[in-house]
């Protein structure tokens, strides 16, 4: 039974891997960027839970800014994969500027909220 | 018809009737902005333009700060005018959005050299956002349905009852603008989900600032958008443009939400804004898991499937674990007194009764319902069936929001005015359809032969709008060209792809001549019956200003100016320091008007202040005199319409602030001033009653008006009829008697011993006794 879960769980790692290197270069980018970000959060929750929430505000304003350009992120990749069929008339270019502007408006009130 | 015939001049006539429908509908929503404007227009026209109600004053009054000293000192300031002596933090604990569209609004018309005062430009607020909400629904509506459904929309949305009821010219308070943002928002979301553009993303974040600015009620969208998502996602409508609408939106929304300073860190702590955080998590193991099915096989998914079930099941158990630690740990599981009393309507009349004493809270009456959306009643389940017939995730999202402000207008009449812009929206489609359907049907039995008709839509409609036998409305030539267009324009759609509906289908669909022709007349006779409710709620239920009241009468039109009377008499004839206690109603309107100190005001947040005042109202007159004493408190205003017949003077007000002292102070017993449970003020009242401070002031020297004493709103001749006052001396009584003003008279210099036996006797032997020989206070 714990054989066969085991081989289970390689013949998963080995076909999520191989179908993981197949994707283009610049959707691994986005990911990289992706778990960077996310990364940041959590060292800072780390952080917080070390030494005190006392600027709350400040707090909240850096997890908060690296979730949100994650999930941005994340929605910028949804848009230029090639893979997805609603949004093959939207232009990558388009896309990427519209990832801009919203990352722009996240960082204005992420400074502002930062005390 | 004959483009069919020659596609060469069916092109250009397409573009002519498109260019023809366009201009229309730019015209039509011109005139539907002029007609939401006007019709809100009536209490200028009968009264005169004059801020209405209480909470209006206030808002007039931070706006005034805000014109003459600058957003810096309006974004600090700590008001000492009020809640004498604490104080209120006025820049962190009012929704700025009204404020600051208005002064906005004011600076820029007087930079352009249009000299609006700010009361001119707070008076007409309200129905400039009127209109801009109209157009916003009319937006809403056809991103869901189509342009003719949303023109339906836009008009029924400029002339509800409810709407108008909150945002006629003078009640300039936060719903005016509140509504506008709600309805804008929504459709920014709408928009998003159904073009997946993180630009419309954006600009529905920035929306919703606008709206946490505005009003507390935008805990209703970080609520309902959550639950749309659910649904969706449960219905198995997962994609990516839900995921773009959604994720963004919350994380900017909480952000944004967090920059207010009346909002602050509740956006991430309380109850309230859960249910986003909850679907946040939920939507990404959604798009997670999405995302390995696309790119394993089934067999490997199903491994995947297992091994992260077990895990995260652990996982999943400890976070929902620390999670009931910690709202079970706080007495209300997080949740406010106000949000409380939305989702048990019980709790406010058991555990808080300054939220049960307000009239706005009590939940709706039937009649009610049909006073407020009239004939919107009968559309809206038809609207619902509608929304299904192609179920898309804007439809789903309209039947969810219905339904949701359907079940919270029923707890508190007051969110009546949510249920408005859904119901207009729902009774849009409906008679967009309806008519569709009827013009339709006209154009094919008069146009003969081949053509291929209509609209596949709703075999179920037709028999439902005939039965349903309409009522509701548009104008009426507006709505037979309206109806024409867009029975043209649907009929070029279906000619484009004729094999699709079969020629079976079509007869199904077509209603005979004479019916269609009855429907049609009948539709926009019944429509014709709303525009005349809308128009006679709008000029005689509610523009009302209430701080001017006339009466007909034989001798012509009587005005009861008895409210400002007091408050210029106030400012003229009293310090600018003084400090004036009234019931909590009138604080806002002292400030505003009389510019003097109140100790309570409108904004109730401080419990313990309030129940002060009311037990000082409910006890005797050297009780209540303490009391006020220990405020610093000069004078002393009450509200009596027993002369006038007036019924919402103090005096019917005063159980609930019997209750509410009674409620800090034990000592202020309810039963105490009931007889055999019954309130009254006649001789059968009990004595506690009849020495009370509040019965006193209101009726002292009453008798002298006809002799007998009668009070002509609890119609009865009251109970004590010839008193002295000991502690208070009367200072101002106004025309009618509405306000009554008194000033409290300052302690006695010493008390000899002789003189301190004399006062226990006189004050322990009654105060209706007129042959008290040395009375000290005289």
């Amino acid at each position: 039974m714990v054989k066969s879960t085991t081989k289970d769980a390689q013949d998963l790692f080995h076909s999520l891997r191989s179908t993981y290197v197949a994707t283009p270069t610049n959707l691994k980018i986005i990911d990289l960027y992706v778990c960077f970000a996310v990364f940041t959060a959590l060292i800072q929750v780390a952080y917080m839970a070390l030494v005190g929430s006392f600027p709350f505000n400040s707090f909240l304003s850096g997890v908060l800014s690296c979730i949100g350009t994650a999930v941005l992120a994340v929605c910028l990749r949804i848009q230029v994969n090639k893979e997805n069929k609603e949004f093959k008339d939207l232009a990558p270019e388009r896309a990427f500027a519209d990832f801009v502007l919203c990352n722009l408006v996240l960082h204005l009130v992420i400074i502002n909220f930062l005390g | 018809m004959a483009a069919l015939e020659s596609p060469q001049p069916a092109a250009t006539t397409t573009a002519m009737r498109h260019a023809f429908g366009n201009v229309l509908s730019v015209l039509i929503l011109v005139l539907i902005g002029v007609l939401a404007f006007s019709i809100r227009l009536f209490s200028v026209i009968k009264y005169e333009s004059v801020i209405h109600e209480f909470d209006p004053y206030f808002n007039y009054r931070v706006t005034q700060f805000l014109s003459k000293n600058g957003i810096y000192e309006f974004w600090n300031w700590f008001d000492d005018r009020t809640w004498y002596p604490l104080g209120r933090v006025i820049g962190g604990t009012v929704y700025p959005g009204l404020t600051l569209t208005a002064g906005t609004i004011w600076w820029v018309l007087n930079s352009l050299n249009i000299p609006l005062s700010v009361e001119t430009v707070c008076v007409f607020t309200a129905p400039v956002f009127s209109a801009f909400a109209s157009w916003a629904t009319y937006l809403l509506t056809k991103e869901v349905k189509g342009s003719g459904a949303g023109l339906a929309a836009a008009v029924l949305l400029a002339m509800v009852p409810s709407y108008i009821s909150r945002s006629v010219a003078g009640s300039y308070d936060n719903e005016a603008v509140a509504i506008f943002a709600l309805i804008f928002t929504f459709y920014l979301y709408i928009k998003t989900l159904n073009t997946g553009s993180l630009f419309y993303a954006t600009l529905n974040a920035l929306a919703y600032f606008y709206m946490v600015c505005s009003w507390g009620g935008y805990t209703f969208i970080i609520n309902l958008i959550p639950m749309h998502v659910l649904l969706c996602i449960v219905t198995g409508r997962y994609s990516p443009r839900l995921y773009i609408a959604y994720a963004p939106l919350v994380v900017l929304g909480t952000l944004l939400a967090a920059l207010v300073p009346v909002v602050g860190f509740n956006a991430v702590l309380t109850s309230e804004h859960f249910a986003s955080f909850l679907v946040f998590i939920i939507i990404h193991v959604v798009a997670l898991v999405y995302y390995i099915k696309g790119i394993l096989t089934p067999k490997m998914f199903k491994v995947a499937v297992t091994l992260v079930v077990s895990i995260g099941m652990v996982v999943c158990f400890i976070v929902v674990a620390i999670l009931v630690a910690l709202v079970a740990s706080s007495p209300t599981g997080g949740w406010s007194g106000r949000s409380l009393s939305l989702l048990d309507p019980t709790y406010a009349s058991k555990y808080i009764p300054i939220i049960a004493s307000v009239s706005e809270h009590q939940p709706p009456t039937w009649p009610s319902y049909f006073m407020d959306i009239n004939v919107l009643a009968f559309l809206v389940p038809a609207g619902i069936i509608a929304c299904f017939s192609p179920l898309s995730d804007s439809s789903s999202f309209v039947v969810l929001y219905i339904v949701m402000s359907v079940y919270f207008s029923g707890v508190m009449v007051r969110l009546m005015l949510v249920l408005a812009p859904a119901a207009c929206i729902m009774s849009g489609i409906a008679l967009s359809q309806a008519f569709d359907v009827f013009t339709g049907s006209i154009k094919y039995q008069l146009g003969g032969s081949s053509n291929s008709t209509d609209n596949a839509e709703d075999t179920n409609n037709a028999p439902k709008d005939d039965a349903s036998a309409g009522k509701t409305d548009k104008g009426e030539e507006i709505v037979k060209e309206r109806s024409s267009k867009k029975g043209k324009k649907k009929e070029r759609e279906p000619a484009d792809k004729p094999s699709v509906k079969s020629k079976a289908k079509k007869k199904a669909l077509v209603l005979p001549l004479e019916t269609s022709i009855v429907a049609l007349l009948l539709l926009i006779m019944l429509g014709a019956f709303y525009v005349i409710h809308c128009v006679w709620a709008a000029a005689e239920a509610y523009s009302a200003p209430s701080i001017v009241l006339t009466s007909q009468s034989r001798d012509g039109l009587h005005v009861f100016d008895d409210f400002r009377e007091s408050y210029a008499w106030l400012s003229h004839n009293t310090d600018v320091d003084d400090k004036v206690a009234s019931w909590w109603d009138y604080g806002y309107q002292t400030t505003a008007m009389a510019n003097r100190t109140v100790i309570v005001d409108n904004n109730t947040w401080n419990n313990t202040h309030i129940a002060t005042v009311g037990t000082a109202m409910s006890s005797p007159e050297k009780a209540a005199w303490e009391i006020f004493n220990s405020l610093d408190v000069k004078y002393v205003l009450v509200v009596f319409g027993g002369l006038i017949g007036y019924p919402s003077d103090d005096i019917n007000k005063f159980l609930w602030m019997v209750r509410i002292g009674g409620g800090v102070f034990p000592h202020i017993k309810e039963a105490d001033y009931l007889r055999d449970g019954q309130y009254r003020i006649d001789s059968e009242a009990t004595p506690t009653m009849l020495n009370c401070l509040m019965y006193k002031l209101s009726y002292y020297r009453f008798v002298e008006t006809d002799g007998k004493g009668y009070d002509r709103v609890r119609r009865t001749e009251i109970g004590k009829k010839h008193f002295k006052l000991t502690h208070f001396e009367e200072v101002f009584t106004s025309h009618h008697w509405m306000v009554r003003i008194y000033k409290l008279k300052p302690a006695r210099n010493r008390i000899r011993g002789r003189a301190k036996k004399l006062k226990s006797k006189t004050t322990s032997s009654g105060w209706s006794s007129k042959s008290e020989k040395k009375n000290p206070w005289v």
